[in-house]
């Protein structure tokens, strides 16, 4: 709270509405799974250390669903793993956000053409928030995609949608 | 020893069950032997005292086409620092080696992967399932006549 402290005078009260003051939290501490799946886990790895440092964004990976907010599937999907990933995708409370990370989870990636075992993508099993290019995507690329996901999450609202 | 004098030696020996052989062959001379009395000449080149192939480098699965499967072992002995290939050539009807894995542990998960990856079943072997795909994946993948699955559990597989 650098910003605001020691600005009040007494009655220290802030107003906002009530979606900005959510999603202005959700946003901020973004707890991520703590898995890998290949080589993209390395550049997630190297993301998270001290060198380019997700803590300051409020992300840090937790080791299990149940605490995480954001599955980063980083890697090769293959078909083995994938009903796993789809229980874990389960066992995380809402909202939850996915964003896949590299080529692989995004489409397949080398595996496209003769992978009889890799799952051309993901989303075809869970439905994903941000695609993150690259094999693998350098922690930048990451971290842009954590970027687009909190603008992603900026505009959420608790409102009730009006019935078309 | 040279790998002429491991063919003579396993000739004289085992006679028929050698089937073949290119000893000048390069970078790896091989053998080429029966795929029932594999586990005996393994046995054979780890124990004798002019042999002592002490570590199996390797046990790939083949398949060389028109139903024919193989397995090549690549043995070395650290001991007598020499080394060799065997090979051994099955069909898709019977594809039936005999297992050694009692002669060196190394290759218990290295069958395991040529069963899984081309149906070779290996007599004698304690745990032969499969290593690396699912329990119930169907057919072995990397037989040349292998055809990708449409749908693998509700899962498109194509792209």
């Amino acid at each position: 709270m650098g910003l605001l402290d020691q600005k009040f005078e007494n009655s220290n009260i802030v107003i906002t509405s009530m979606d900005n003051l959510l999603n202005w939290a959700r946003l901020s501490s973004l707890w991520g799974m703590q898995f890998g799946l290949a080589c993209c886990a390395i550049e997630m790895m190297a993301t998270g250390a001290s060198h380019y440092d997700l803590d300051r964004f409020g992300t840090f990976f937790r080791g299990t669903p149940r605490q995480s907010d954001v599955m980063i599937v980083a890697g090769t999907v293959t078909l083995k793993m994938a009903s796993r990933i789809r229980v874990l995708y389960d066992q995380m409370s809402e909202p939850r956000y996915v964003i896949s990370m590299g080529s692989c989870s995004n489409c397949g990636g080398p595996y496209w053409e003769h992978g009889y075992h890799v799952l051309k993508g993901v989303d075809r099993i869970i439905p994903v928030d941000v695609y993150v290019p690259g094999c693998p995507p350098r922690p930048e690329a990451l971290m842009e995609g954590l970027l687009k996901l909190q603008e992603k999450i900026r505009t959420e609202s608790l409102a009730k949608k009006k019935s078309a | 020893m040279t790998p002429q004098q491991i063919l003579e030696s396993l000739k004289s020996r085992f006679g028929e069950a050698v089937l073949d052989a290119k000893a000048d062959a390069f970078p790896d001379p091989w053998i080429r032997v029966a795929p029932a009395s594999v586990r005996e000449i393994c046995l054979f080149l780890r124990d004798d005292g002019e042999m002592l192939f002490d570590v199996l480098m390797c046990l790939s699965g083949m398949d060389y086409r028109g139903g024919k499967l193989g397995v090549v072992y690549h043995c070395d002995s650290t001991a007598k620092r020499h080394r060799i290939v065997l090979k051994t050539e099955v069909t898709d009807a019977e594809p039936r080696v005999a297992s050694v894995e009692s002669v060196w542990k190394t290759a218990n998960w290295h069958e395991r992967e040529a069963f899984d990856m081309y149906g070779i079943v290996f007599d004698g072997h304690p745990d032969l399932r499969r290593i690396l795909m699912p329990d119930d994946w169907r057919g072995f993948p990397l037989r040349k006549d292998y055809q990708v699955p449409e749908f693998y559990n509700g899962m498109k597989v194509p792209y």
